[in-house]
């Protein structure tokens, strides 16, 4: 993007050739084995982008959502399923713990989870709340000096590899009486379930966090009690942002394959390049890829300059990831038989979009926020 | 539906139900292909229902035929597919083949003991078929007249498992014209299995490459006459369209029954979700995308019973309905949301497995070009 700063150009080059090296060729082993490609995770704490939004003063980089959006879409186009969890470390755990931390919670934990020494998840979805999050019933009891918590989280990103839980819990009646935990691995009375086995983004664990009686010390409590709500709903814009990258990274990975089979592939004598069915699907998947980018960069420098509108992030949550399925699907259908094989990794990016309109609050979701906003005068 | 077809369905449903639903989670995983499924439909007469009785068939009409595949394809697209072109290679050798063929090689198709595969895609010769490399060479071998095989299919259905394959070859010069169709026994020398796709769908039908070299091909077992392979080729594809379509009919049917169910028993901010706007539109578009799709099928197998095929409306047919498959299975993992990406629900298996029905039998693409030119070819006789 134009407006990209030397620093963010530096970083999407070296995002670029580690997503190449670390994150491509193993891909496709990793989505068949639906297994965790833990040793570039590692590698992405030297890499220093862990803590992408986290300040310098404990290892992170300091930058902000245009910078994560360039991380998740350099490792988007190489493997998507590595990059939700670079997400759910970074964004969801990492970035909670220094918005909202206290110093000493962030002396504690931060150094470690960005050296990658440490994994980080968040738990917010319960099995019987999705979409309605804020309805979630995981109790936080107060007994003492600690909390006991009791419920279970559901579709926890790398829960079987995490060291460390950032998790909302009730401490009220009230709806919104909500609070957080670091809850760390190892706790007495928490366990993790068994993984979960999903259609895509299978090199990306997913599992159920389980709280019975877990006892928790004060001191992982953060902020003050019914503090949650504000730090729930602060955190989902750049999580929005963040994940829409994943799938701006999938749409472009695509668009890059078919213009290469494009020139390659002859039918009837002539290269697929030189049908007019196929120029149109390539010239319209550009294009429409071009504007996921403008739109995507566009919305995370404004949150970056401080411009928190109620509904943008919702809206590139609802626009990208519902184009680049499109764009996906018809990248496959652009290499037909080729397309639908598993040696290409056009079926897997489609299976591992389709997450994204369903993560981080599906598109019905995102239509609801939007439309809230837009109608919110009505009186009825 | 008749009653014949009434029964037939309720038949179907009862042995998916028993019989296949409880495996596909597994065999999904693991691309494990169960035989003794398929031996099974055969006993009960599933696996030769339009073949006549002459030669072990049931004699059903194909409007009977896109019913019952129809219903299969709600449990198992993979299955649905297996039987769908095994039906195909018998309707083939049944319309082109001699007697002796047809007694040969019919009983065991149409019983299901045995498994039929096409083949005529190649590497290099997908939408464009008349391009296809792979020769017969006309030769003599121990004094028996015959033919040489050498090359390779690609994307073959069920290779491996069937056991007769009709091969589309070369023996003539370059177009469509140098083509002829040969029937290959499985265990044939010179013929021998390529590798194994791995895709992202129908992963219980396997598929194949077929590999010949040197293949000898005795002279009885060329169907019809030296370059007739194209033309049965696609008299084979103009019955396939719509009975893919039927398939992605029934994958559609299923993925909005799994919504339905879904949204009305999933409860979000204190209501079932199937009361928000949002989600009732989107099923109301999938029941009437599906109740068109359904009815261009049925009047395609109706034109065809009739003896007056309409290509254009089997395309339309085909085009429809897996377009259909795709948007209406995409729709029901969103319905489904996190449970739907899983794959403790089978929405996710059927969206995968929708999207090569918007590829085989003729690509989606290609559907559109042969209905612009039937369109061409209707307005220039004015």
């Amino acid at each position: 993007m134009w407006f990209f700063t030397d620093e963010e150009k530096d970083l999407q080059r070296l995002c670029k050739d580690f997503a190449q090296k670390e994150l491509a060729p193993f891909a496709h082993a990793h989505d068949e084995a639906e297994s965790f490609n833990l040793n570039a995770f590692k590698k992405m704490g030297d890499l220093g982008v862990l803590g992408i939004t986290a300040d310098p003063e404990y290892g992170g980089a300091g930058m902000g959502a245009v910078a994560a959006t360039i991380v998740m879409e350099e490792f988007g186009k190489a493997c998507a399923g590595s990059t939700l969890s670079y997400l759910a470390h970074s964004i969801l755990c990492v970035n909670n713990i220094q918005n909202n931390g206290s110093e000493i919670q962030k002396e504690k934990y931060l150094p470690k989870l960005i050296s990658g020494e440490m994994i980080g998840c968040m738990g917010m979805s319960e099995p019987e709340y999705g979409s309605d999050a804020v309805g979630i019933q995981t109790k936080a009891r107060k007994d003492g000096e600690s909390y006991l918590i009791n419920g279970t989280k559901m579709w926890i990103t790398n829960a079987q590899y995490a060291d460390i839980a950032y998790v909302y819990t009730r401490t009220g009646e009230e709806r919104k009486n909500l609070s957080t935990f670091i809850v760390e691995k190892g706790t007495l009375g928490f366990s993790v379930g068994k993984p979960i086995h999903k259609m895509g983004m299978r090199s990306s664990p997913t599992g159920e966090l389980i709280f019975e009686n877990a006892k928790v010390p004060k001191a992982n409590l953060v902020g003050k009690e019914g503090d949650s709500i504000y730090h729930m709903m602060k955190n989902l814009d750049i999580e929005r942002i963040t994940i829409a990258g994943i799938s701006l990274g999938i749409a472009q990975a695509c668009v890059d394959q078919c213009i290469k089979y494009a020139g390659e592939r002859k039918q009837f004598g002539k290269h697929l390049g030189s049908f007019q069915m196929i120029q149109k699907m390539i010239a319209e998947m550009a294009t429409e890829t071009e504007m996921m980018r403008s739109f995507l960069y566009t919305t995370a420098k404004k949150y970056d300059m401080g411009e928190k509108g109620p509904s943008m992030a919702a809206q590139v949550k609802l626009a990208l990831p519902k184009m680049a399925t499109k764009i996906a699907l018809d990248a496959i259908q652009l290499h037909g038989g080729y397309g639908y094989s598993r040696e290409f990794p056009l079926e897997r990016m489609m299976r591992d979009n389709k997450l994204n309109e369903i993560g981080a609050g599906t598109n019905e979701v995102m239509i609801m926020i939007i439309a809230k906003n837009l109608l919110k005068d009505l009186k009825d | 539906m008749n009653e014949i077809q009434l029964e037939l369905k309720n038949q179907l449903q009862k042995f998916c139900l028993q019989k296949i639903e409880p495996h596909m989670e597994h065999d999904d995983e693991t691309e494990t292909f169960r035989m003794d499924i398929f031996n099974e439909l055969g006993e009960l007469g599933f696996t030769g229902m339009t073949l006549p009785e002459e030669f072990g068939g049931v004699g059903l009409s194909y409007q009977d035929f896109s019913i019952a595949l129809c219903e299969i394809a709600k449990y198992s697209v993979s299955y649905a597919v297996t039987i769908s072109v095994s039906s195909m290679v018998q309707a083939i050798l049944n319309e082109f083949g001699s007697v002796v063929q047809k007694k040969q090689y019919l009983p065991a198709l149409s019983s299901g003991i045995e498994i039929g595969a096409f083949c005529l895609s190649e590497s290099g010769a997908g939408s464009d078929a008349a391009s296809l490399i792979t020769s017969a060479k006309k030769t003599t071998q121990d004094g028996t007249e015959g033919y040489l095989l050498n090359g390779s299919k690609i994307w073959i259905t069920s290779g491996g498992i069937a056991k007769t394959y009709i091969v589309m070859a070369r023996t003539g010069a370059a177009g469509s014209s140098g083509v002829s169709a040969f029937i290959v026994r499985d265990g044939t020398p010179g013929f021998s299995f390529g590798k194994k796709e791995k895709k992202m769908g129908w992963r219980v039908s396997p598929t194949r490459e077929l590999l010949f070299h040197n293949c000898f091909i005795p002279a009885e077992n060329l169907l019809a006459n030296e370059g007739d392979g194209f033309k049965i080729a696609m008299a084979a594809l103009d019955k396939g369209r719509f009975t893919i379509g039927a398939i992605a009919v029934g994958c559609a049917e299923r993925a909005l029954d799994e919504s339905v169910r879904y949204a009305l028993s999933r409860q979000q901010f204190k209501q079932p979700i199937f009361d928000f706007q949002g989600l009732q539109f989107m099923m109301a578009d999938m029941a009437l995308e599906i109740e068109c799709s359904r009815l261009l099928v049925l009047q395609a197998a109706k034109d065809y019973d009739s003896g007056t095929p309409n290509a254009k409306l089997a395309c339309m047919a085909k085009l429809k309905a897996t377009d259909t498959a795709m948007r209406v299975t995409t729709d029901a993992v969103q319905i489904l949301g996190g449970v739907g990406y899983t794959k403790e629900y089978p929405v996710e298996r059927f969206m995968r497995d929708a999207k090569v029905l918007q590829i085989v039998e003729g690509t989606n693409q290609i559907q559109r070009v042969v209905i612009a030119r039937l369109l061409k070819k209707e307005y220039s006789k004015h």
